[in-house]
């Protein structure tokens, strides 16, 4: 037991080291101006305000851009669920032709850089009249190869007897994927959910050249245009703003934590 | 009873929604920036996009002969070669220590490195601008309690690269760590007894009995850890737009620049360059791990 403390302090320190930037994010965000150019830096806030956000919720527009992004994230979430656990089952348990050749398509688009299929994707959008729209925003991300790739495994899994009961009853395919096999993969579909949340939410490039008008930004975007614009020397603004942006998704990743380092280890996949 | 007809049915429904996304959102821009990739296409053409001319090779071999784009090359290894086995070990040494080191807390501890993976990069640049920067940075004032006067980091030429490696792998080594961790756990413990009972020491029972026992999960993150190095964008994106004098701008930037500049063409032969390496790469790492 002598020798553990030492292991904890190096653990603690990694802790800090990871953490603390969060922390003097958070900090930050509550304080002035003034004190956020302090040299040297403060790290408690020394006179806390929440004018930052007050700021940022009264003159800029972000109770706009938090609804988009919740919106997008939660359209996109549900097109996933759906959409890769139907083939997902099809690619595991039906018989077809062509399945495999659809499996090995869905693996190599795995390896497809974001940059090959930007250009086309962007001039495709444009020329569909979706370019600044929620359409065009969500419309790329309802599948993914990763979402198929994780439904399929999990869908292996399941015995093959459960379907045969369900044929013996009269139970049609579909009402075999739907009622019997789909309830089986809850803790797939969480983690699926989750990280396709998480991935939506921060999703940042592609927003950032679909949505023209600020009434379709979402929060990265928002954010990054903060950070570049005339509002780039408001630190405690973009504090707040960055905190705006984390937090959800935190609170979301520590309820659920369990299910998505599960997941990940199961995957493999970030 | 098991009817294949209506199977096949059923699955065509099942798979019908996907086929249709993916052939619009993916499959169709893939081939379309192959098409693209050999045509002078520019963003005057956006709305004619099948009006426009073939030129051969001609954006290939102007990428190739492009001074920046061999910076960006070059940047572009210099991240990997750096970034993924720093990123690697960083992750190794927690899932190390979390696993055999500390019992109390792990869940604490766990999610806390893995905190940085899912944070917007967007809201992790706004925080590191500032842990970088030259005067009220954090960085700095910690070097300046030692009496080192650090850096302008991200205005150096020098010192801009390894600013972004120090963040990327920083922000990424909670995916690979989850992974190693998934893979510890799958070593049984006997393994470990037995070395002991051999009178090896713990450095010694690592080297030659539990990494190599890591093999397939060393593969597996070093695969997927290097495609994602190889796409190196979002650090340079926000943090640097790939300067100072390109000394940060790497192939994933210059491809996006190229398309700010409206020369589409050139863009996707670039991304398909770097699409050619990253196959060839994760093929070559495939090759070299895989088990004997």
């Amino acid at each position: 037991m002598r020798r553990t403390w030492w292991i904890y302090l190096i653990a603690v320190l990694g802790l800090v080291a990871v953490a603390a930037p969060f922390v003097w994010m958070l900090l930050g965000s509550f304080k002035t101006q003034g004190e956020l150019l302090r040299v040297p830096p403060t790290w408690l806030p020394q006179a806390p305000t929440t004018q930052n956000y007050d700021d940022l919720f009264n003159k800029a527009n972000f109770p706009r851009y938090f609804l988009n992004s919740t919106l997008v994230a939660l359209v996109v979430t549900a097109g996933n669920l759906a959409f890769c656990s139907m083939i997902g089952y099809a690619l595991a348990k039906l018989r077809f032709k062509g399945r495999n050749a659809l499996f090995v398509l869905v693996l190599a688009t795995l390896m497809v850089p974001g940059m090959v299929t930007f250009v086309p994707l962007f001039v495709f959008v444009t020329n569909a009249g979706l370019a600044n729209s929620y359409p065009g925003l969500i419309l790329p991300f309802l599948v993914s190869p990763f979402g198929v790739f994780l439904m399929r495994q999990f869908f292996s899994g399941l015995p093959d007897d459960l379907m045969d009961a369900g044929r013996v009853d009269g139970t049609s395919e579909l009402g075999i994927f739907a009622r019997i096999m789909l309830p089986l993969t809850r803790p797939a579909l969480a983690t699926l959910g989750i990280l396709t949340f998480l991935g939506s939410w921060n999703n940042f490039l592609w927003p950032l050249v679909i949505a023209q008008t600020e009434d379709k930004y979402t929060l990265p975007v928002a954010l990054a245009l903060y950070s570049t614009g005339q509002n780039a020397q408001n630190f405690g603004l973009l504090m707040a703003g960055a905190v705006v942006v984390v937090v959800p998704v935190l609170v979301m990743f520590l309820v659920f934590q369990r299910h998505v380092t599960k997941g990940i280890a199961i995957t493999g996949l970030k | 009873m098991r009817s294949l007809r209506r199977e096949t049915a059923a699955a065509w429904i099942l798979v019908l929604p996907f086929v249709a996304l993916f052939l619009a959102f993916t499959a169709g821009p893939v081939l379309g920036s192959l098409g693209m990739s050999f045509t002078d296409i520019k963003q005057r053409d956006l709305r004619t996009p099948f009006a426009v001319n073939g030129v051969g090779f001609d954006n290939y071999l102007k990428a190739l002969s492009d001074e920046t784009f061999r910076q960006a090359a070059f940047n572009t290894a210099y991240f990997v070669v750096i970034g993924v086995p720093l990123t690697l070990a960083v992750a190794l040494a927690a899932a190390v220590l979390l696993d055999r080191g500390v019992k109390r807390f792990q869940a604490l501890f766990k999610v806390g490195y893995y905190l940085p993976v899912v944070t917007s990069i967007v809201a992790i640049a706004v925080i590191w601008r500032f842990v970088l920067s030259p005067d009220a940075g954090l960085v700095n004032t910690v070097l300046g309690w030692v009496g080192i006067d650090g850096p302008n980091w991200l205005a150096s030429k020098t010192w801009a690269m390894p600013s972004l490696i120090a963040m990327a792998v920083w922000r990424n080594f909670g995916s690979a760590m989850i992974i190693f961790l998934a893979g510890l756990q799958g070593i049984p413990q006997t393994v470990e007894e037995a070395g002991q009972i051999d009178g090896a020491g713990p450095w010694q029972r690592f080297r030659y009995l539990i990494l190599p026992l890591l093999r397939p999960t060393l593969l597996f993150t070093s695969v997927t850890t290097g495609i994602g190095y190889l796409q190196f964008f979002e650090e340079p994106f926000v943090m640097t737009q790939g300067g100072p004098l390109n000394s940060t701008v790497s192939v994933s930037m210059y491809t996006y620049q190229q398309f700010g500049f409206g020369n589409y063409g050139l863009a996707t032969s670039m991304s398909y360059l770097l699409f050619v390496v990253i196959a060839v790469i994760t093929f070559i790492q495939f090759r070299l791990l895989r088990e004997k």
